[in-house]
C-alpha cells in the first residue's frame, strides 16, 4: 500500500526518492506515530514532501490516494482541469443578462453563491455518471477553485463542506509554483536573482599588502587579507505601463523594488504596449524620453536585458509604420525591438498573462518569435527559468 | 527518549510535533521553514528543554563556510608562534580550533544543534555537511583524526527562504513548514507569553492585529515574534484600558504602532487609509 501511495506522490509531480519511502516505513516500524490517519499524513509529508510549494500537491495526491480513487485518470491532478471545468460550469450558470448585470461585487458574491448551491446539487446528482462529477462528495475541486473573476470561492466552499480534512482544505495552494506570484512567492523568486549578484565571501590573500606589512614589521610574517571581488551583474528593466498592464502594476512594483535592491547596475525604462524609437525614464511618459541608440550606445553588450510586459496589442502595433497607437513611428517597432536584440547578449521577456493563453494572442506569439523563444511565465517557476537563462 | 510537545511557553501545533518527533526517532536533521518570527529558533531552544538537556547553536553568515562547523586549523598563529620560537608549534593540535559541530559531536549526551538561518550561507554549504549529518563523523586532516559522535545530536536547521537547498541535502532532511498560526493557535500563544492578561484585552489586541495582516498591499505583514512585542509595549506603557477599544477614529494605526509596523511607507499607507476612513464618514 505504502508502494502505491509513493508512486501516486511520484505521478502528482512530487520529488520523491525511495530513500524517503524507506525513512517512511523505518518510522512507521519505529513507532512514530498510532493509527490514525491525520498523523500518517503529518508524517508523511515531512518525510517525503521538501518544499512547501508542494504541500498543495500533496494535499491533492493524499486526498485522492486516501479516497480509494489512485487509479483515477491523472490528468486529474493537473491545475488547470478542474479549474476550467469550474469556470466552464460557472459560466454555463449563467445567462447573458445576468453576466451583464455583474457590475458590482455584491452582485458577483450572491452569483457565486447560487453557483455553488446549483454545483452542489449538480454533483450530487450526477453521483458515479460521468468521471468529474463521480469523484461524488469527495472532490475538493469545486469548492477550493477560482471564478473567472479571480475570486476565491474556497471560504464559500468551506461552509458547505465543514467536515472537510486537513488534506482537504488546501491551505498550501499559494505556495504550489505554478500558481501565479503572490507577494511572499515574489520575495523567493527574486531572491534566486541573488544567484548570479552574490558570489562567495570569500577572502583572499592581499599579497602586496602583506609584503608591505611584514616589511614594515621588521620581517614578522603579518599576513594581510582583502576580500574577493564580486562579480556585478548589469540589468536593464523595460517595464510595459500600457493600460492592458493596469492589472499587473502591484507585481511589477514588487519585481522593480526587489530588483533594484539586488542589482547595483540597474537600469530601468518604461514602454506602451512596445518599444518604438524612444522610451521613457518616469512612467507618466511625459518627459525625460530616451533614444533607442542612446540605450544601445550607452549600455554595453553585457547588459541583461528583462522586459516585462503583456505584449497584448494589434498585431499592426509591432509590424507596421504608423502602428502605435500614441504618435506615428517612421519605422515598424519590430525594428527598434530587434535592434536592441541585436545589441545585448541575453534578453528576455516575462509576460503574466498565463502560459496557455499565449497561442491565442498573434501578438504575443509574434513576440515571442522576436525574443527567440525566450518569453517566460511571470511565475515561480517562469521567473526562475529566465534567470536560468540569464545567469548561464 | 521523552516526546516533544507543546509546552508552557511554547505552542507547537500537532503536525509540527510530530515532524520534531519523527526527525528526533529517524535520526535526521530537521529542517524547519516559515515566515520570519513564527518562532523558527525558538524551537530548537523549546525542543532542548523539554527532552531536558543542552543546546549548542551555529549561526549562520554569508561568510560561514562549512569547515568551520568541524574545526580550523589556525595556521597564521602558528606562523607567528614559530617566529618568536614559541615550544607550542611542535603539536599541531594546539592550532586546531574545534567548531560547533565538533563540539556537538562530542558532548556527553544527546544534545540538540541548532544551525540557524541555514539559507544565508554560500550555495554550496549545505552539501559540503552532507556526509557529516549522515555519518555524524569527519576526519581532521592536520593530525589524522576520525571524530564520531558520540551520541548522534538532534539538529535543527532552519531557513528563510532566500535560497533553494539542495536536493541531495533535502532528501536527507525530515521536513516542515511553519505556516502562519490561525485565530486559535495565535490566542494560546499570547496566552502562554502573558498569562495574567485580561483575555479582553487580547482578544481586541489580536482583532487589530489580524485586521492589519488582512491590509493588502502592506510590505512587510507583522508577525508573531511583532505581536508578541507590542503585547509587551501595550502593558508596560501604562496605556489607558480602553484605548484598544476606540477603534473608529484610529481603525487604520493601532496605538504604538512601532513595534508591528517597521516600514514607514506602511506607516504612510496606514495614514492614508486612516484619512479615506474619516472622509467617507
Amino acid at each position: 500500500m505504502l508502494i502505491d501511495f509513493f508512486l501516486t506522490l511520484k505521478k502528482s509531480g512530487i520529488k520523491t526518492t525511495l530513500k524517503e519511502l524507506l525513512d517512511l516505513i523505518k518510522a512507521l516500524k519505529i513507532g512514530v506515530i498510532k493509527f490514525k490517519t491525520e498523523d500518517f499524513y503529518y508524517l508523511s509529508r515531512s518525510i517525503m514532501v521538501k518544499d512547501e510549494k508542494y504541500y498543495d500537491r500533496f494535499d491533492r495526491a493524499f486526498s485522492i490516494f486516501f479516497n480509494g480513487m489512485s487509479d483515477l485518470d491523472l490528468k486529474f491532478l493537473e491545475n488547470e482541469i478542474p479549474e476550467e471545468w469550474l469556470r466552464k460550469q460557472f459560466e454555463k450558470t449563467l445567462s447573458k443578462e445576468e453576466r451583464d448585470k455583474i457590475q458590482s461585487l455584491n452582485d458577483l458574491e450572491e452569483l457565486m453563491k447560487k453557483f455553488m448551491e446549483t454545483f452542489n446539487e449538480q454533483r450530487k446528482r450526477h453521483q458515479g455518471g460521468s468521471k468529474w462529477i463521480g469523484t461524488g462528495g469527495t472532490s475538493p475541486y469545486g469548492a477550493y477553485g477560482s471564478n473567472p473573476f479571480g475570486i476565491r470561492i474556497g471560504q464559500e466552499g468551506n461552509r458547505n463542506f465543514s467536515a472537510a480534512k486537513v488534506w482537504d482544505k488546501r491551505k498550501y495552494i499559494n505556495l504550489d509554483d505554478d500558481v501565479e506570484i503572490g507577494t511572499r512567492n515574489m520575495k523567493v523568486v527574486l531572491k534566486k536573482l541573488r544567484k548570479f549578484t552574490r558570489i562567495n565571501g570569500e577572502e583572499e590573500l592581499d599579497i602586496k599588502e602583506t609584503i608591505r606589512k611584514t616589511a614594515d614589521n621588521g620581517g614578522f610574517v603579518d599576513i594581510r587579507l582583502k576580500p574577493e571581488r564580486k562579480n556585478q551583474v548589469k540589468v536593464l528593466l523595460f517595464f510595459d505601463v500600457g493600460g492592458s498592464m493596469d492589472p499587473y502594476i502591484k507585481l511589477c512594483e514588487e519585481l522593480f523594488s526587489a530588483a533594484k535592491y539586488e542589482f547595483k547596475n540597474m537600469e530601468y525604462f518604461y514602454f506602451h504596449n512596445f518599444v518604438y524609437e524612444g522610451v521613457w525614464k518616469n512612467n507618466d511618459r511625459r518627459e525625460d524620453i530616451v533614444s533607442i541608440d542612446d540605450v544601445i550606445n550607452k549600455y554595453g553588450s553585457d547588459y541583461k536585458i528583462i522586459f516585462v510586459g503583456d505584449a497584448s496589442m494589434g498585431i499592426y502595433e509591432i509590424t507596421h509604420v504608423n502602428g502605435s497607437i500614441e504618435h506615428y513611428n517612421d519605422k515598424p517597432g519590430e525594428s527598434y525591438f530587434k535592434r536592441i536584440k541585436n545589441h545585448f547578449d541575453k534578453l528576455v521577456w516575462l509576460n503574466p498573462i498565463p502560459k496557455d493563453d499565449w497561442d491565442y494572442s498573434q501578438s504575443i506569439d509574434y513576440t515571442r518569435y522576436l525574443t527567440e523563444n525566450r518569453m517566460y511565465n511571470f511565475t515561480i517557476d517562469g521567473v526562475n527559468k529566465a534567470v536560468k537563462y540569464l545567469s548561464k | 527518549m521523552k516526546k516533544f510537545t507543546s509546552t508552557n511557553s511554547y505552542i507547537a501545533t500537532p503536525d509540527l510535533e510530530l515532524a520534531v518527533n519523527a526527525a528526533i526517532s529517524l535520526e535526521k536533521p530537521l529542517l524547519i521553514k516559515g515566515e520570519p518570527g513564527t518562532g523558527k529558533t525558538l524551537l530548537a531552544e523549546e525542543v532542548a528543554k523539554s527532552i531536558d538537556t543542552e543546546i549548542i547553536k551555529w549561526h549562520i553568515k554569508s561568510t560561514t563556510k562549512a569547515q568551520q562547523g568541524l574545526y580550523e586549523y589556525d595556521a597564521i598563529t602558528r606562523l607567528r608562534d614559530s617566529q618568536l620560537g614559541d615550544s607550542r608549534i611542535q603539536d599541531i593540535s594546539n592550532y586546531i580550533i574545534k567548531g560547533k559541530l565538533w563540539e556537538a559531536f562530542q558532548a556527553k549526551k544527546k544534545i540538540v544543534l541548532l544551525i540557524d538561518e541555514i539559507d544565508k550561507a554560500d550555495k554550496e554549504f549545505p552539501n559540503d555537511l552532507l556526509l557529516e549529518l549522515d555519518k555524524m563523523e569527519f576526519f581532521v586532516y592536520e593530525t589524522k583524526e576520525n571524530i564520531v559522535a558520540k551520541n548522534r545530536p538532534i539538529v535543527i536547521i532552519t531557513s528563510n527562504n532566500e535560497k533553494e537547498l539542495p536536493d541531495a541535502f533535502l532528501r536527507r532532511c525530515i521536513f516542515h513548514y511553519i505556516n502562519f498560526p490561525e485565530r486559535d493557535v495565535m490566542e494560546q500563544i499570547v496566552e502562554v507569553h502573558f498569562p495574567k492578561v485580561k483575555k479582553k484585552l487580547i482578544a481586541e489586541a489580536l482583532d487589530i492585529f489580524f485586521e492589519l495582516r488582512e491590509i493588502p498591499g502592506l510590505k512587510k505583514n507583522p508577525s508573531t515574534s511583532e505581536l508578541i512585542d507590542w503585547i509587551k509595549l501595550l502593558l508596560s506603557d501604562d496605556i489607558p484600558k480602553d484605548i484598544l477599544q476606540e477603534r473608529d477614529e484610529s481603525k487604520a494605526i493601532p496605538p504604538l504602532h512601532g513595534a508591528l509596523i517597521k516600514n514607514e511607507q506602511d506607516v504612510q499607507m496606514l495614514e492614508r487609509l486612516r484619512f479615506m476612513l474619516r472622509r467617507g464618514k
